[in-house]
Formats: structure tokens, C-alpha cells, sequence
């Protein structure tokens, strides 16, 4: 295969949703053919350059999904399954964004705030920010605002991602707030929250910047908070 | 496997169950011992001379019952024995539609849903938009609902809708025509036309005038290509409640089953006492009486006509306390039902059961309640031919073309729940694979993987009449695809077959009169 057809392969398994060979693909009939992981390994032993793989690949292929979705000729796990294709190839592709030019649209950290165990809704959306073309870090579930603190301290963000499936730990996300605030963060960093017991007036109540009412939500105000920048 | 009939190639899906069974088989032996014991004391009460002579003519003692000129017949274990074991156990119903034909065999309880009685009311709906009083929000809507007089246009656009319906597998004519220049003689071909000039699934019916049955007959042979044809497997059959419960054999529609018999036509003998008035209101009384009832019936074609294609047709029904009217909505209609479908199955006869009834006036939540119950348990049972089940309101009297769609709805909702389980090892396999993929992933979510079981059709689809939301527009949303399915020509006779028709067969109204 020529890079060509390496990188016209890697659009079109990520369009089909295909992670790897073993993946059968939309109509079920592509089991053994090379999937995106595969593809990008072979661009990289071709020295294809990272920002084709995202320029001409990823990005257009995720357009095209995303298309699909408004068309309502996707579903969900078919968005899921595409974004999924682009998160296992950055993290193929991430040894070589150091020293690229590869300008990504932002950090975010995403943490299920403590006491909470519940990750669905977050990995989700985590999911979804990857195959969108942002960075993301994921601290896990019950996530203790002093970890978070460190790490917007530590690594720097753009975005840090709150999530709560239970009425009574949703409280915790104006801990994390506060934490933010004491330790001089808060200025540097948007604070989106979400989860099934949420509300906008609570997020509101509690200093958010925003509130996201599921993945797609988030997406849109984060590439409308980025243009805005 | 009794009465062999021509194996059908192709058959409507229905839903294929595993049965859950009521009884265990000792009771169930008990009761087929209570019917028989019924019909050697007291017998059955047979108002029909022929049918009394050929009960007469077959060893049962037969004596006149004093005062009503009628017949004491009294139907020994081994005549009834011998014609369940006369009666087939496979029956094939055919339709316009090859793909429509309905096989009804008691080794596989593959259950279909369709609609029935003859009701006197057409139900409109319409919805309404109304200022709220405060006009500090949105107009509300609600639906107004007009009643109106059955006619052979009514029952044909019936027809066409149950015929776009998905989940409706045969369609029983629905809607009493009540045209002013129909007469008793040409009733009959009249309604049959009705029903089979938008219908492609299977069509039956009574019979008014027995007078009418080769009319009627010419009219399904026409419609399935010859006689041969219509003999392999009929567009059309006929029901017969020939026992007025308790035990009465009257004497028309006795005329009527000695005819379909002697054509081997297939029919269904059906009975509908109501428990607490014509039957006992206890399980085990009712189901003895109807069973006794119905196997006199068999008995009867049986007698005539050794393997006539007959259905076990179960319409019990209980009566409400306060008016004596029926009340299908009682738990107690499920249970004499699914007792009716295992003695059925016992005896290697296909059943024609009762289910998706609503006593309510009107659709909405009473009606789905009363209906969805019912739907589910009978089918369960694994019920071949479950009539009533299709926009049926005030108990059988009226007709509601937007509850028919709501309970099309619902019926593909419990064809859902009923599916066998669609696995073997290798899927099993397969699944083990998947969790262990997902594991190895970041995320952790097994969602992409849930095209294939879309595709392996182990994925339901969301209720079809969901409103956006969480709003309840279930009315709206069933007048919305009324009016689609209204404004599609849907599927005609084709014309050289109905020119055939007003050839051959007298009595018919206009043509414009069918047409929607």
C-alpha cells in the first residue's frame, strides 16, 4: 500500500468504525482486514508524517461521521466506535506528536468527582474529546480535589471535566471549585460539569462554567469556547 | 402427526415461544375429564335435526328434550376421543399475499395476533387544540373521539390499515356493515369483498345466511387463483359459535358448521360463556363447560367429515359483578384462556384464543392496561391464532382505528419480549471474546460492539410511538400514522380479479362503494 491508500484506508475504517482486524465493520463483512491500528502503524514504518494521518485521515473522517450522526444514519455506538478508532490511533501517534507541529485544540482533565465510582457518562465523553481531536487525561472515578489541584498544578489544562452520577456527590463539585480557587487556579482553567442528577441553576449555583447535558454537549462548547479564543 | 396438509413454503413469522404452562398435567387431565363427564351428563342440548341425527348415527344416545323440541345428545368418551384424534393438527390458512399464509401446527407454538368481533361503533379520532384557561403556556391537545356507523367502506378501510399493520397476522372482519341496502343475503359476500379488497394477510369471518357460502367460497377461489389453490391453502375461513353456553348446539349456525364441514372448509368452533352467568365463574367450572362445548362442536365437523381443518376456539369471558356485561379486563379471563390453550394443545388442535380486549370506551392508559396484560400471558402460553388482539374498545363493540395502531405497537413490544433466546456456544464464545476486548480498551465500553447484535436482530427498537422526550403523545403519534397509512393507496385487488368477482358473484354493492 502506497501512503495514498494508507491514509484513504485509515478514513474509511474510522468512518466504518473498525479499531483493529478483528473488527467486522459496519455491514459485518470485514473481519481480517487491516483496521485503523494497523493502518497507522503502517504510516508510521512509512514515515508517513503525523499531521497527514490527522489532516487527511482523522479529522475528515470524524467530519464525515459527524455528518452521519445529523443524518440520523448513525447512531451512538456508531459515533462511539468511530471515536474510539481515533483514540486508539493518537495513542499510537502520541510518542510522535513531541517535536511535531501538530497543534491539538487543548487539554482537558476529566475525573468522576470523590465517593463517586460511577465513569460511564465520563468515559464517554472522554472518548468522544479524543476522537475530536482534543487531549485528554482521565484521573479515574472518586477523584479528590486535592488531584485534581495537582494536576492542573503540575501538567496545566485548558478544561477540567466534572462528573457525578449521585445526588449526594454532586456536592463535591464545589469542592473541587473551591480547591481551584484556593490554590490561585480557578482563573486559569474552565470547569464544565456534568451528570444525570444536574442541572444548569446548579451548575450555576456553584460557579461552573458550564453545563453539559451529555457528550455532544460538550463538544459543542468546548469548539465554541476554542473559537471564541 | 394427525391430517396431514400440504406443507406451506412460506409463513408469516408470528413469534415462535417456549409455553409457560398454567397447569401441570394432572389438573389438566382433570379437567378434560370433567368436560367429557359433561357431555355424557347432561349432554348437549342440539336444536339442529341433522346435526342430532348424525350424532344419533354415530352410537350417541340421542333422546327429544321435552317442551323445546329440541335433542338430548349425549356425546360418549370414545366418540370424542375419536374425533380429536380425526381433527388436524396442522392447518394452513393462505392469503392473497403467498408470504402471508399462516401455519398453525400444534408441535410448533408459533403464535399470531389479529383482530376481531363485529362491532356496531367505527371510532374517529381527532386531536384538538384548545387555549389553556390561564393562556400562560402553550394551547393543550387532546383527542375527541366521534362514533360512527359501520359500512362496507369502513370495514375496507379497515382492512387496508390492518393490512399495513406489521404485527397484525389475519384480520377477522372488524366492523358490522350496516349500509342501508344490504340485505341478509347479500351481507355475506358483501363483507368478505370488504375485507379482501385491500388485504393481502388472511381473512374470516362468520356467515349470516348459509345461502351465501358458495358465493363466498367462489369469491376466495377467484382470489387464490382456482379452486385447487384455495383448497391448498384458503384466503379465507369461517368461524361458527354453534354452542350457546350453556351447552345449547342452536340451530342456524349448526346448519352453517354441517356445510363448511361437508366442503372440509376451515373453520373455527368457537364458544363464549360468560363466567358467572352461562358458566360457572370459577376456573375449573368455566373451563370444563367451554371445553366440553368446544369439543362437541369438533366432534360434530369431525362426524361429517373425518379431518375438516378445525381451530379450538377459547372465547371466555367473565362477567362484571354490577351489570353482568363482560369484563375482559379481569385476571380471571387470562387464566380460563391459557387453561383453554393447553387443553388444546393436549389434544393436537390449533387454537384460536382471546387477548387485547379493553372494557374501557376510549383509548388510553385503562385500555392498554386491560389490553397489554393480556397480549403478553396469552401469547405466553403459546396461543397459535389470538383474535380481539387489534383496536377493540368497549369491550367488542366498538372499533378504534387509532387503538388498533396502539396495539399493533404493543403486540411487536411483546413479540419482542417473547423471542427465543438466539444463542448458541459459539455466540457465547463470542461474547467472552468481547468482554475481553473491551477490557483490554481504554474506554471500556461495549458499545461499538452492539452493531452486530442489531445486525443478529437481538436489539429491540425504541416504543414506535414515543413521544420527543418525555412527553406522552402515544394518541397523537397513532392519529399521525393514521393518517399516512390513509393517504397510501395501499394494496388493491388487482382489477381482472375483481371484474372476476362481479362477474361471478352476485350481490355485491357498487364498486365505488369499496373504494378508498
Amino acid at each position: 500500500m502506497d501512503p495514498l491508500e494508507i491514509l484513504s484506508g485509515i478514513k474509511r475504517n474510522v468512518i466504518l468504525g473498525r479499531v483493529d482486524e478483528s473488527d467486522e465493520g459496519y455491514e459485518g463483512d470485514m473481519e481480517g482486514e487491516p483496521g485503523v491500528t494497523e493502518l497507522v502503524a503502517r504510516a508510521i514504518e512509512q514515515s508517513v508524517p503525523v499531521q497527514r494521518i490527522l489532516s487527511e485521515s482523522l479529522s475528515p473522517a470524524m467530519e464525515a461521521v459527524g455528518a452521519k450522526y445529523e443524518a440520523q444514519e448513525y447512531l451512538i455506538p456508531d459515533m462511539l466506535a468511530s471515536a474510539e478508532c481515533v483514540s486508539s490511533a493518537m495513542d499510537i501517534l502520541e510518542p510522535y506528536l513531541v517535536g511535531s507541529d501538530v497543534e491539538r485544540k487543548g487539554r482537558v482533565v476529566l475525573a468522576t468527582v470523590e465517593g463517586d465510582l460511577h465513569d460511564i457518562g465520563k468515559n464517554i465523553v472522554g472518548t468522544l474529546l479524543k476522537g475530536g481531536g482534543y487531549e485528554v487525561c482521565d484521573l479515574g472515578t472518586s477523584v479528590a480535589a486535592a488531584r485534581i489541584v495537582d494536576e492542573v498544578r503540575e501538567h496545566g489544562t485548558d478544561v477540567v471535566g466534572l462528573s457525578a452520577l449521585l445526588t449526594s456527590t454532586m456536592t463535591q463539585m464545589r469542592s473541587v471549585l473551591e480547591a481551584l480557587e484556593a490554590a490561585g487556579l480557578r482563573d486559569r482553567v474552565k470547569v464544565i460539569v456534568g451528570g444525570a442528577p444536574l442541572s444548569e441553576k446548579f451548575a450555576v449555583s456553584i460557579g461552573a462554567d458550564a453545563y453539559c447535558r451529555d457528550a455532544f454537549e460538550a463538544i459543542d462548547w468546548l469548539d465554541a469556547m476554542r473559537q471564541e479564543a | 402427526m394427525k391430517g396431514q396438509r400440504p406443507e406451506a413454503g412460506l409463513c408469516r413469522a408470528g413469534v415462535v415461544v417456549r409455553p409457560i404452562e398454567r397447569l401441570d398435567a394432572v389438573r389438566t387431565g382433570m379437567l378434560h375429564e370433567a368436560s367429557l363427564q359433561i357431555l355424557q351428563d347432561p349432554g348437549i342440548t342440539c336444536f339442529n335435526a341433522e346435526a342430532a341425527s348424525i350424532f344419533a348415527d354415530a352410537d350417541c344416545p340421542t333422546e327429544r328434550s321435552p317442551g323445546d323440541g329440541a335433542w338430548l345428545v349425549r356425546i360418549p368418551r370414545a366418540v370424542v376421543e375419536w374425533a380429536i384424534d380425526s381433527a388436524p393438527s396442522r392447518v394452513v390458512l393462505g392469503a392473497r399475499e403467498p408470504a402471508n399464509t399462516l401455519v398453525l401446527d400444534t408441535e410448533v407454538p408459533r403464535v399470531y395476533f389479529g383482530t376481531g368481533s363485529e362491532t356496531n361503533v367505527f371510532l374517529e379520532t381527532q386531536m384538538i387544540e384548545a387555549e389553556r384557561p390561564d393562556r400562560s403556556s402553550s394551547p393543550t391537545r387532546y383527542p375527541r373521539h366521534t362514533g360512527e356507523r359501520g359500512t362496507v367502506r369502513r370495514l375496507a378501510d379497515s382492512a387496508r390499515l390492518c393490512n399495513a399493520l406489521e404485527h397484525v397476522d389475519f384480520f377477522i372482519r372488524n366492523v358490522n356493515i350496516q349500509d342501508e341496502d344490504i340485505e341478509t343475503s347479500s351481507k355475506d359476500v358483501n363483507i368478505f369483498f370488504a375485507s379482501l379488497r385491500y388485504m393481502t394477510k388472511h381473512v374470516q369471518a362468520g356467515l349470516t345466511d348459509v345461502s351465501a357460502l358458495d358465493d363466498v367460497v367462489r369469491m376466495g377461489e377467484i382470489v387464490a387463483g382456482g379452486p385447487d389453490r384455495f383448497y391448498e391453502a384458503p384466503p379465507i375461513s369461517f368461524i361458527a359459535c354453534l354452542v350457546k353456553s350453556p351447552l345449547q348446539m342452536v340451530d342456524d349456525t349448526t346448519a352453517k358448521v354441517v356445510q363448511f364441514a361437508r366442503r372440509r372448509l376451515p373453520l373455527v368452533i368457537s364458544s363464549s360463556p360468560q363466567g358467572g352467568s352461562t358458566a360457572p365463574v370459577q376456573e375449573e367450572g368455566m373451563v370444563a363447560l367451554i371445553n366440553a362445548e368446544i369439543l362437541a362442536g369438533i366432534t360434530l365437523t369431525q362426524l361429517i367429515s373425518p379431518g375438516t381443518p378445525v381451530l379450538y376456539g377459547a372465547v371466555p369471558v367473565r362477567a362484571r359483578l354490577d351489570t353482568l356485561h363482560d369484563l375482559y379486563g379481569a385476571p380471571e379471563v387470562i387464566h380460563y384462556n391459557v387453561d383453554c390453550v393447553q387443553l388444546a394443545r393436549r389434544y393436537g388442535v390449533p387454537c384460536y384464543s382471546t387477548a387485547g380486549v379493553g372494557d374501557c370506551h376510549v383509548p388510553g392508559m385503562q385500555a392498554t392496561i386491560e389490553k397489554v396484560f393480556s397480549h403478553l400471558a396469552v401469547a405466553q402460553s403459546g396461543a397459535h391464532y389470538i383474535h380481539y388482539a387489534i383496536g377493540l374498545l368497549d369491550r367488542t363493540g366498538t372499533f378504534s382505528p387509532v387503538q388498533a395502531i396502539i396495539d399493533d405497537a404493543n403486540v411487536g413490544v411483546v413479540k419482542q419480549i417473547l423471542r427465543p433466546p438466539a444463542f448458541d456456544q459459539s455466540d457465547v464464545g463470542a461474547a467472552v471474546a468481547e468482554v475481553r476486548k473491551v477490557m483490554r480498551s481504554s474506554t471500556r465500553l461495549f458499545a461499538r460492539h452492539i452493531r452486530r447484535q442489531i445486525r443478529r436482530g437481538v436489539v429491540s427498537e425504541p416504543y414506535t410511538l414515543e413521544g420527543d422526550g418525555a412527553r406522552d403523545d402515544v394518541i397523537e403519534r397513532a392519529c399521525d400514522r393514521l393518517a399516512e397509512i390513509r393517504a397510501a393507496p395501499g394494496t388493491p385487488l388487482p382489477d381482472d380479479v375483481v371484474e372476476a368477482i362481479y362477474r361471478e358473484v352476485p350481490g355485491l354493492l357498487p364498486k365505488e362503494r369499496f373504494d378508498l
